[in-house]
């Protein structure tokens, strides 16, 4: 028993080393290194010698110095093998090394005698591995759109695995593609629309939402249950399904190629949703407040204005996030309804840039991280307004 | 008192929903209704403009006589298929002009040409010409002239709203050799990628529970692909597995993993040999249901997330007591608590998927065995441009979703009674 677990101690804690060192060895090869091989049966016998070698020395050295000394061996026998790479490559697999010492710290021997202590030593390495793996595999696109943007056409392709950034260089070359976007395909008037269509749907969506909310959540009336009822079951229904009917109409109105058009279908997709949430906030705001306002004659629109819409701001304002988010990301819309360039969204532009194959990749990506960072500020910077909203289904897609 | 009361309360609630409501029903309810209408009948995209009597208006001089001047109006019906009725013409001049010579369908009153051209049948076209003159022979101001533009009126039938209906869309739809395999995959499309998304959101979530340095920037981080948008996601992606340079191809190529670069978007089939078993994996498929995995993972996560975080700790504990192992606990408490949320995502996800038309377009615009019913949606729209069509296809899509709640809440509704 004791055996079985041991072994499998030191074959899943290798596999981790493993995997570790691939991933720096994946990020030193974008960086420009030529590494052609992981070593990966190395890897494994040295991850199996640390492994066992950690536990048959256990406390008899302090943490600090076993790390050091184990990184220590690794990095030399690793340089070793590969040479000819820079201090920074050796320095990243030492700190590498002594993160995975560190982790493998918390078992013993005394551990291993334990019950069901390979299913808590295999639970604890997969958490690891997912977090990196899952970290790794997200924010790598992002990464890549940034750094590509960056890039010149020939850098490109002379190698595509080269990620490193030349901070050296003029500003005006790093930020060419940014320059070009904004000059030659008139991406200032793109985000001007794009702003346009998304802060207009906002506005509307709540005129019309914060009443009919107002009127769900309090007021008594024949089919109210019906209404509240029928706004998720027509949240769910898909965008594809109107887009015929919905071109057809627009056409013959002339509503395409319009930002009116756009802001009518917006506000009307994005509804829905925005009074389901509100409702369900004004809902847990105390009725003796609008008894008292009842009492002093305030009308409808004073009880609104006065008393529901100050009580609600912090609700008010992650359904204003939300529209905007999803007005500024929508492109099944600006896809079917613009094909005049003037009026472009910027999902469309992008689109469009696309169509052309001659467009440079990097202009492409430039126009991405454009479209992408306002989006991911939002979200970052008030996302406890907002989880709690996504969990109610607030994005659909 | 009382009644009226009640009735004012209802009063007000009806103006405060109205216009929410009138707004949905434009523009959500009634395409829907407006597409059944469509998908019965025989309409191409060029037929749904509606034709309309133009005129052109020249202006020219005659023979060095500046009081004089010539207009000529080229007339035409925008439609080259459907004819114009009563068509009525309207001009208006400066106070100080006079008519020569006038066609018998006009009269010129008020400083005002008007005229009734009567019927344009299709591709109509005509050179009508007035010549004027100004009764006190001072010179006409062509630019003025010019800048006034004639207004035109006709009655023409629109194509939407006649009465003639045909199956030709449906037939066409059902019965075309590709509706089985256009079928399949928009199953395996949504179906897989549905149980992927939950798979990973379920191990992100049990991932996020545990505590950990930088846990809230992890969760953070996790939702990126969900709220960014699918424009410029999807062309990172193109980028990243494109065969001549992209990252992924070069980064295989350089550790010897393979040789020749794989068309990950643009490759129907690939064989792959598995224990001496040829299969042939849908390539392009496969990728662009890891891209919608990866896209919409996150949401999966947020709702099991919030579910395992309400999970009582006293369970645990009790297991721990009882000396339950990591998997037990997972089985035997983790996933019971978390099924009504996982059938709950099961659905949502399984009809978003359904109708997820932007990620496949960005990203194969359905070529290479990727075309899934949304995409033929848009492609019968607009690429072979019958609106007919595209909308038979739409309601072959509400029909099938219908199906599929149905039977959901059919066996939901079972699962619970059992209980």
């Amino acid at each position: 028993m004791k055996t079985k677990n041991l072994i499998l101690f030191v074959l899943i804690s290798s596999f981790f080393l493993i995997f570790l060192v691939s991933i720096f060895k994946i990020l030193a090869t974008l960086q420009g290194l030529d590494i052609q091989n992981f070593n990966l049966q190395i890897i494994f016998i040295f991850g199996i010698l640390i492994s066992f070698a950690h536990l048959r020395i256990g406390n008899k050295i302090k943490i600090f110095y076993k790390s050091i000394i184990f990184s220590f061996i690794f990095v030399i026998c690793d340089g070793y093998i590969i040479q000819k790479l820079p201090l920074w490559y050796n320095i990243g697999i030492f700190l590498v090394l002594y993160f995975f010492v560190n982790k493998i710290n918390k078992y013993s021997f005394e551990d291993l005698k334990k019950e069901h202590s390979t299913q808590v030593i295999f639970f604890d390495f997969l958490t690891l591995f997912g977090i990196l793996f899952f970290s790794f595999v997200i924010v790598f696109p992002f990464y890549m759109m940034l750094i590509t943007s960056f890039k010149t056409q020939i850098a490109l392709l002379v190698n595509p695995l080269d990620f490193s950034i030349n901070f050296g260089q003029d500003l005006k070359d790093l930020f060419n593609s940014y320059f070009v976007i904004f000059k030659s395909y008139k991406f200032g008037k793109y985000i001007l629309t794009s702003t346009i269509v998304s802060v207009g749907t906002v506005i509307i969506t709540l005129i019309f939402a914060i009443p009919a909310a107002y009127a769900i959540a309090r007021l008594n009336f024949f089919g109210k249950t019906f209404m509240s009822t029928s706004i998720l079951i027509i949240y769910m229904f898909p965008a594809i399904v109107l887009v015929i009917p919905l071109y057809t109409f627009f056409s013959q109105l002339g509503l395409r190629n319009s930002i009116e058009g756009l802001l009518i279908v917006y506000t009307a997709t994005t509804l829905p949703v925005a009074i389901y949430m509100l409702q369900g906030y004004f809902k847990s705001i105390p009725k003796e407040l609008e008894e008292a306002a009842i009492l002093d004659k305030l009308s409808w629109f004073g009880i609104i204005s006065k008393i529901i819409i100050p009580l609600s701001i912090p609700a008010i304002s992650s359904v204003a996030l939300y529209v905007f988010m999803i007005a500024w990301n929508e492109f099944l819309f600006s896809l079917m309804f613009l094909d005049n360039p003037n009026s472009f969204t910027l999902s469309r532009a992008i689109q469009y840039l696309s169509g052309d194959a001659e467009t440079p990749r990097q202009y492409l990506m430039a126009g991405s991280v454009i479209v992408t960072l306002p989006v991911l500020f939002i979200f970052v910077y008030f996302e406890k307004y907002l989880v709690s909203g996504l969990t109610a289904g607030s994005v659909k897609g | 008192m009382k009644d009226t009361l009640a009735n004012t309360e209802k009063k007000t609630a009806y103006i405060l929903t109205l216009p929410a409501v009138a707004l949905v029903f434009a523009i959500i309810l009634f395409p829907i209704f407006a597409n059944v209408w469509i998908s019965f009948k025989e309409v191409k995209l060029k037929d749904i403009r509606i034709p309309e009597p133009r005129a052109k208006k020249i202006v020219k001089s005659i023979s060095e006589d500046p009081s004089k001047i010539k207009i000529l109006y080229k007339l035409r019906n925008s439609s080259l298929l459907q004819e114009i009725r009563d068509v009525s013409f309207k001009d208006k001049f400066p106070k100080n002009f006079e008519i020569g010579e006038l066609d018998t369908r006009c009269n010129y009153k008020k400083y005002t040409l008007n005229c009734k051209f009567g019927n344009w049948p299709a591709k109509y076209r005509e050179n009508f010409t007035v010549v004027f003159e100004t009764n006190d022979g001072s010179e006409i101001n062509k630019k003025a002239l010019k800048s006034t533009k004639p207004k035109l009126n006709g009655s023409s039938d629109n194509i939407l709203l006649n009465t003639t209906f045909t199956l030709k869309n449906f037939k066409k739809v059902l019965f075309d050799d590709e509706f089985i395999d256009l079928l399949l995959t928009t199953f395996y499309y949504t179906f897989f990628g549905t149980v992927g998304s939950i798979i990973f959101g379920i191990l992100t979530a049990q991932m996020v529970n545990q505590k950990f340095y930088g846990r809230t920037f992890m969760r953070s981080v996790l939702l990126f692909p969900y709220v960014a948008p699918v424009v410029a996601l999807a062309y990172t992606w193109e980028l990243l597995l494109d065969p001549n340079s992209g990252t992924l191809n070069s980064l295989l190529i350089n550790y010897q993993v393979i040789e020749t670069p794989i068309n990950l978007l643009g490759q129907k089939y690939i064989e792959i040999n598995i224990l001496g078993f040829d299969f042939k994996l849908r390539l392009a498929l496969t990728t662009v249901i890891m891209f919608e995995i990866w896209r919409y993972f996150p949401l999966a996560f947020l709702f099991i997330l919030a579910r395992l975080q309400a999970i009582p700790k006293e369970l645990y504990e009790a297991a721990d007591v009882d000396g339950a192992s990591p998997f037990q606990k997972f089985f035997k408490i983790t996933l019971p608590q978390i099924t009504a949320v996982i059938s709950i995502l099961f659905m949502i996800r399984f009809i978003w998927n359904f109708n997820k038309f932007e990620d496949v377009f960005l990203l194969t615009g359905g070529a290479s065995g990727t075309r899934t019913l949304p995409i033929n949606v848009y492609q019968q729209g607009f690429a072979i441009s019958d609106i007919g069509m595209g909308s038979a296809v739409s309601i072959v899509i509400v029909v099938l979703l219908l199906l599929f709640m149905f039977f959901y809440f059919k066996l939901l509704g079972k699962r619970v009674d059992e209980n």
